[in-house]
């Protein structure tokens, strides 16, 4: 029989190691998995893995994709530290495009320099007030948040869906639901390429949440909140105050980055905007290991296999599924990593001394341990 | 000598880095009851464990009645009649006392008859139990009976007790001492484990002391003196911690008609608690484990806040209203009794464990932005200061031994210079030399002027530091009485009295002891 031994002090580099570990064993399972789909595993990963970077053109649709997955998870990484588990940030992101979006119909078509300003604003203020919704029902009800910010994602994908089919459909576009273009769009950022300024904002992003959580008092609080509730309580930080933060801001950068799709790549609301970029920023912030920097890396990552795996569908005629696929690996593989990292397996024979329930409370403390920490 | 009802020869047991038992030599006779004698970490619970089959030993062998006992699991051990004890009890509070007991025995005693063998087993051992009550509802006291009736429903013919009186009162200690002499004179030995030296002394009939995980001695207690046993177990000559004497200060900490209900489904409500602690006094609150200390805890900390401003006062500030970090910017600090995941955060680093509670008063932040060589500073000089045998301040907290932890939690709290300290059982965990200097550091900062409330099981403890003492029971406080008008009969008798002296005592001007 196999049983796990929690450590009793989780080695820190290992930590760090893990990521690329995960990377290292998708790696290998792709190209076992291409094998088995009878398609040439090393030419395909260096389709999906290499050829995106080869090109300017490549790269800039890199910095495209991956702006509102880093966003989107500095904000849930935020909000994971601290215990809040904001599982609904595709809703949030949805909110945000059409709050913004809404602003720039309104003035339509009007433009201006304060115009793009005004749409971020609203944007944020859009995915916040969605994300508002869970933080009330936790704080004031103790509802569960996963479930409940979950089932906001369903209820924001149809309200957009509703509205493009309604008030806000393009009155010159023959009946397809669709908004009229926004008249204003983000800065481009490499001439002739797709990437635009909102990469900087991730960026700034990157750097203004790494100095919440590691130098400022207000990132440490909401550690500890996450960690132990209980401590928590005795410093004296108010859990209240604190998961209205979390909400607030994990809500606020899925909203930017909602907006920054519509007014960026896009270019106006439809129906298809929200495309799961709220989910995979979930295996981002993992993968990232809740640390800014990491997210930075695993955002890039991932945009990868969204190129790549597009790249490689065409090519190699792969079925769509294949960037899911990896995106599941990278997480899957992650936490098993992880599972290693906390705990030491051991061989034990069948007869064994652990069948005693008392012998067992180590282990059971061992699971409630449920995130590592950086 | 005649044959031994259960022998160890050159028991060993190693874990990574400790050697936990050095080839432990051991005899318990029949109808014994023997004492391990030893301090925390000693290896007393790693011993009991391969005697009752939830670890193997890495060497070594044991003997049951002559034969080769080697059990893999307890339930073989409890086959052999090996009963035991704990010290933390395995009892679901939602369930009944019979329903606890049908879950922890084999499934073919749990059938039919048992709330019958429950009631001749308690009626035979005096140990009174209602099968339908539900342990929730029990005190202490009460569910240590389950725990014993369990035991003895398999006819063990030897009984481990692990520390089985550090929740009873004086009066609960002798009736348990009853029954166990009563099991002796029917032919079970007892294992009795425990650091508290007169216990023994009154109750064992061997003892084997032992140090580092080695036995240092094997006597009999009762021609020992508490003193020369103290010795054996500790192996340096202890000295007690010197009263001065000194005058108090001011009222600095004052609770006045605090009452609160308690959040819990099975928590105590706190009624109309009452107390003034002076600058330059040790104040004791002394009682059983669940009768409103871990509420009166949260709301002194500030975890829960009082209905009224005026219910609690730093230097004659009202701060019922208010939370922790108001309460420690007037000079309040705090060790609940929980160290890991209340008073400190087992993930994070010693220096972050720091900045939790030592932001304010010690200044690790300006502006919100936490200033690391600050907190790195005092965090590094807790260490110094309190001897905590750490790997670095750089390292988890999760790291430290419960020891060290608690020295830790202790130094941050101390180093800040408070007003006012609060400490729940401040040296519960640590070793005998660890707790004298923790007791004469406390002495030293009441000498200063700050006001000290502690609250503690141990009773000696108390009495070895305290000069007033109150007892809490069923959420209420009694009058606090001067240590010098005060024994532990009276405290013992408090304990069960839910709030009150037998007599009411002459009023409590604090005395300079």
């Amino acid at each position: 029989m196999l049983r796990l031994e929690p450590r009793r002090e989780p080695s820190r580099p290992m930590f760090y190691v893990t990521p690329f570990l995960a990377i290292g064993l998708t790696l290998v399972a792709g190209i076992v998995l291409f094998e088995a789909l009878d398609k040439p595993p090393l030419a395909a990963m260096r389709l999906i893995f290499i050829e995106p970077l080869t090109s300017l053109r490549g790269v800039a649709e890199l910095l495209v994709k991956g702006t509102p997955l880093i966003l989107i998870a500095i904000g849930l990484a935020i909000s994971f530290r601290g215990g809040i588990w904001n599982i609904g940030a595709e809703g949030q992101f949805t909110i945000g495009a059409l709050a913004g979006g809404a602003v720039a119909l309104a003035f339509y078509p009007a433009t201006g320099w304060w115009l793009l300003p005004l749409m971020s604003f609203a944007g944020i203020a859009g995915g916040a007030a969605w994300a508002a919704i869970p933080a009330l029902l936790r704080t004031r009800c103790n509802a569960n948040e996963i479930l409940v910010s979950l089932m906001l994602v369903y209820v924001a994908v149809l309200l957009l869906g509703s509205l493009v089919h309604g008030a806000l459909r393009d009155p010159d576009g023959l009946n397809f639901p669709e908004s009229r273009l926004f008249q204003t769009s983000l800065p481009i950022l490499i001439e002739g390429t797709r990437a635009h300024v909102g990469f900087l904002v991730g960026l700034a992003a990157v750097l203004l949440s790494w100095v919440l959580l590691e130098r400022h008092f207000l990132g440490f609080q909401i550690k500890v909140l996450g960690q132990a509730p209980r401590a928590a309580r005795y410093g004296g930080f108010s859990d209240k105050g604190l998961t209205w933060f979390c909400f607030l801001v994990s809500g606020g950068c899925a909203g930017l980055a909602g907006l920054f799709e519509a007014a960026g790549p896009v270019g106006q609301l439809v129906p298809a905007l929200p495309s799961g970029y709220g989910f995979t920023a979930i295996v981002v912030a993992f993968l990232g290991r809740l640390n800014p920097i990491g997210i930075l890396l695993a955002g890039l990552l991932l945009a990868l296999t969204y190129i790549g795996g597009e790249t490689a569908q065409i090519a190699m005629s792969l079925p769509s599924a294949t960037t899911a696929v990896f995106q599941g690996m990278f997480l899957f593989f992650l936490l098993a990593a992880d599972v290693l990292v906390n705990y030491r397996p051991r061989w034990i024979s069948k007869r064994s001394p652990a069948t005693d329930p008392r012998a067992h409370s180590d282990a059971q403390v061992g699971t409630m341990r449920h995130l590592p920490t950086p | 000598m005649t044959s031994a009802l259960l022998e160890l020869h050159g028991l060993t047991k190693r874990f990574p880095g400790v050697l936990a038992n050095d080839a432990v030599t051991l005899r318990v006779g029949h109808k014994e009851i023997h004492a391990l004698l030893g301090e925390n970490g000693a290896g007393k619970s790693t011993l009991v464990k391969m005697i009752y089959g939830i670890m193997r030993p890495d060497d070594g062998h044991m003997r049951l009645n002559g034969e080769i006992y080697a059990p893999h699991k307890p339930a073989e051990a409890r086959a052999k009649g090996i009963g035991m004890v704990f010290q933390q009890f395995s009892l679901f509070d939602g369930l009944t006392v019979a329903e606890n007991i049908a879950l922890g025995i084999s499934a073919k005693m749990a059938r039919r008859g048992l709330r019958e063998r429950i009631a001749a087993v308690s009626t035979a051992y005096g140990l009174k139990l209602d099968p339908d009550r539900r342990v929730g509802n029990l005190s202490v006291g009460e569910r240590q009976r389950v725990e014993i009736v369990r035991c003895l429903l398999q006819q063990p013919k030897l009984i481990i007790m692990d520390e089985p009186t550090s929740v009873l009162t004086p009066q609960e200690i002798e009736a348990l001492f009853e029954t166990l002499r009563r099991l002796v004179s029917e032919g079970c030995s007892i294992l009795y484990i425990s650091h508290k030296l007169e216990e023994i002394r009154a109750l064992c009939d061997r003892a084997t002391i032992l140090r580092g995980g080695k036995v240092v001695g094997d006597c009999d207690p009762k021609r020992q003196s508490a003193h020369r046993l103290a010795e054996m177990m500790i192996g340096t000559t202890l000295v007690p911690p010197q009263r001065a004497t000194f005058g108090l200060g001011p009222v600095r900490l004052k609770v006045a008609d605090l009452t609160l209900a308690s959040e819990e489904q099975f928590g105590v409500d706190l009624e109309r608690v009452g107390l003034e602690v002076k600058g330059g006094e040790i104040f004791g609150i002394a009682g059983i484990a669940g009768n409103g200390q871990a509420e009166l805890m949260e709301a002194l900390i500030g975890e829960r806040l009082a209905n009224t401003p005026g219910a609690i006062e730093i230097d004659g500030v009202p701060v019922g209203a208010q939370g922790p970090l108001a309460r420690r910017a007037l000079g309040l600090t705090c060790v609940p009794e929980e160290r890991t995941g209340h008073g400190s955060v087992p993930d994070m680093t010693l220096w972050e464990n720091a900045v939790l509670t030592a932001k304010t008063r010690m200044k690790l932040a300006t502006s919100g932005f936490i200033g690391m060589p600050r907190a790195k500073s005092f965090a590094s000089k807790v260490v110094r200061d309190f001897a905590v045998r750490s790997r670095g301040i750089e390292h988890a907290v999760r790291s430290l031994s419960g020891g060290n932890l608690q020295k830790f939690v202790m130094g941050r709290e101390i180093l800040q210079a408070p007003a006012v300290l609060i400490a729940a059982q401040p040296t519960w965990g640590v070793d005998a030399g660890a707790a004298a200097t923790i007791h004469k550091l406390l002495l030293a900062l009441a000498q200063s002027g700050t006001a000290i409330l502690i609250v503690s099981q141990d009773l000696d403890e108390l009495f070895a530091i305290a000069s007033r003492i109150a007892v809490i029971a069923g959420g209420r406080l009694s009058a606090a009485r001067p240590l010098d008008r005060l024994t532990t009969e009276q405290i013992g008798l408090a304990m069960g009295a839910h709030g009150g002296w037998e007599a009411p005592p002459p009023q409590a001007e604090p005395a300079d002891a």
